[in-house]
């Protein structure tokens, strides 16, 4: 029963209250502090999870499994980490200071170390986006060359190129330039389409978050009814 | 039909609705201060809302309603089903949001049917979280799906980890694993952003069957291009209802079907009003049209 009933009753309870506070002014508080009560739980969690992410690794490195050396670096990055933001190693502003202040070692692993490697990451963005438009572009059926065609237009109209290319249309036929073409697209076809997506996302979120209000939905909870 | 007036739980809720539309009407400033610019929200939200509850009770009263096929959700089993022959784990991704985010719910809810095949195909799973609390949550799912397919023994707890919050810390970890590990299928069912790319891309460089849902209207094509099949939008809360083929739940899908027969009767009368009005330049038409346009604006203060 309270494995079951009491996460269910609580769910019920916080999801109605929730949907009351968007609408009844009187209410408004109750929004805003149990997020904040959702951030102090998000917090508490952190310790499991860094926990769990250090036995992991010790672990590993332990046993010495494949790729245990990585394991270390892992270790001994968030270590760095903690102790430098915990306890707000080279902070100018000592104890009361921000985090995040320039010259701390904190700062330091961020903007030299964090912000580089994420970026690097990010920009591996750009490889896969012409590995995947190279695969999904290919005119193999009518479908598929629409999609290509529109696409061409769409990359090219948001480039110079595109306004360039037909820079040589007479005013009267300005529309059919790529850039116009490729803000009609995105802001009619693509559109349309999106808005519809966007409609049956809104029905879904709305169906799942009434069936696990009112605990109909419980496979979050492994799926036992009671 | 009958049967679902003898419902206590659909009485119940028609019930609340029934004192929410009052309290609204006879003036509820007094009680709570109703916030006026939310009533046409308020409105929908009930007549939405109240269809999808009518159907899902009505299916709890033994009424049958019938699921189309969603190709993205019978290839779940098969997928899994190609891991255990290729002995290879199944890597399940559940976005990259917290539990706030309902898409990560549909996420774990779609977790637990996962896994119970997973269990009873007798094959790896391995899903590393980028929130404790889906850590947690996860594990808890999957250790009670184990236990209703009847292995409880084979669940190791282990194999669903934290790895980082960092959006690109996370997906650096989950590109490594696919890299060195190979998993035959992977799963990505929740929120996601710039990273959806970055993983389906690595999936289809490792050969791995992958299956995506996401409700991120700007990641879908991502998905869609690089991913075997793709669960688009709502197809992501349907999934749940699909994989358990509880009455319940698929009640509330023709419940979701009502809400999008709605919608599509305003987009239609909205366009042939705006039309007329721009046709005939009538004052009575584009009046006519601006409130009902105005039914469905949300209105900020």
């Amino acid at each position: 029963m309270i494995r079951v009933t009491l996460p269910v009753l609580l769910t019920s309870v916080v999801g109605f209250l929730l949907v009351a506070a968007f609408f009844f002014r009187g209410l408004n508080r109750v929004n805003s502090d149990l997020s904040e009560y959702f951030n102090i739980i998000a917090a508490v969690a952190f310790i499991l999870g860094g926990g769990n992410l250090l036995r992991m690794h010790l672990d590993k490195v332990q046993r010495r499994r494949p790729g245990w050396t990585y394991s270390i670096v892992t270790v001994v990055a968030f270590l760095f980490t903690l102790i430098a933001g915990l306890f707000k190693v080279g902070n100018s502003q000592g104890w009361t200071g921000p985090v995040e202040a320039q010259g701390s070692w904190f700062n330091f692993a961020y903007d030299a170390m964090f912000n580089p490697l994420q970026a690097t990451m990010f920009s591996l963005l750009a490889f896969f986006v012409a590995s995947a438009s190279y695969r999904a572009f290919r005119a193999r059926n009518v479908e598929a060359t629409l999609l290509l065609v529109a696409a061409l237009i769409i990359l090219l109209g948001r480039t110079f190129v595109g306004a360039f290319l037909t820079s040589w249309l007479p005013q009267p036929l300005q529309f059919l330039s790529i850039p116009n073409l490729s803000n009609w697209i995105m802001s009619t076809v693509n559109l349309a389409g999106a808005r519809a997506i966007i409609i049956g996302i809104g029905l879904g979120v709305i169906s799942t978050s009434l069936k696990i209000i009112l605990g109909i939905e419980r496979s979050y909870l492994g799926g036992r009814e009671s | 039909m009958r049967q679902i007036w003898k419902n206590p739980r659909f009485l119940l809720v028609l019930l609340a609705l029934v004192i929410a539309l009052v309290l609204l009407v006879l003036g509820p400033r007094a009680i709570l201060n109703f916030d006026r610019r939310h009533t046409n929200l308020f409105v929908v939200l009930l007549i939405v809302g109240g269809a999808i509850l009518f159907y899902t009770f009505r299916a709890q009263s033994g009424v049958k309603y019938f699921i189309r096929k969603i190709a993205g959700i019978a290839a779940i089993e098969e997928a899994i089903g190609r891991a255990t022959e290729m002995g290879r784990p199944v890597l399940y991704v559940a976005g990259t949001q917290d539990l706030d985010n309902v898409q990560t719910v549909a996420g774990i809810t779609i977790l637990s049917s996962v896994a119970k095949r997973v269990a009873e195909y007798d094959v790896h799973l391995e899903m590393p979280t980028s929130r404790s609390l889906v850590m947690t949550t996860a594990r808890e799912t999957a250790k009670e799906a184990y236990l209703a397919a009847g292995r409880p023994d084979a669940f190791n707890e282990e194999h669903i980890y934290y790895v980082t919050d960092e959006q690109f810390g996370f997906v650096a970890y989950v590109n490594g694993y696919m890299v060195r590990q190979r998993p035959a299928t992977c799963i990505y069912m929740g929120a996601f952003f710039a990273e959806s790319l970055i993983f389906a891309e690595t999936g289809h460089s490792i050969g791995a069957v992958q299956i995506a849902g996401t409700a991120q209207p700007q990641q879908l094509p991502f998905f869609v291009a690089a991913c075997d099949y793709t669960l688009i939008g709502e197809e992501l809360f349907a999934t749940s209802a699909y994989l358990s083929q509880d009455p319940k739940l698929l009640g509330s899908l023709r419940g979701q079907d009502f809400g999008k027969a709605f919608a599509m009767l305003f987009i239609l009368l909205g366009s042939i009003l705006a039309t007329l009005a721009l046709l005939t330049q009538s004052d009575v038409l584009t009046q006519l049209s601006h409130w009902l346009q105005g039914l469905f604006t949300i209105k900020s203060s």
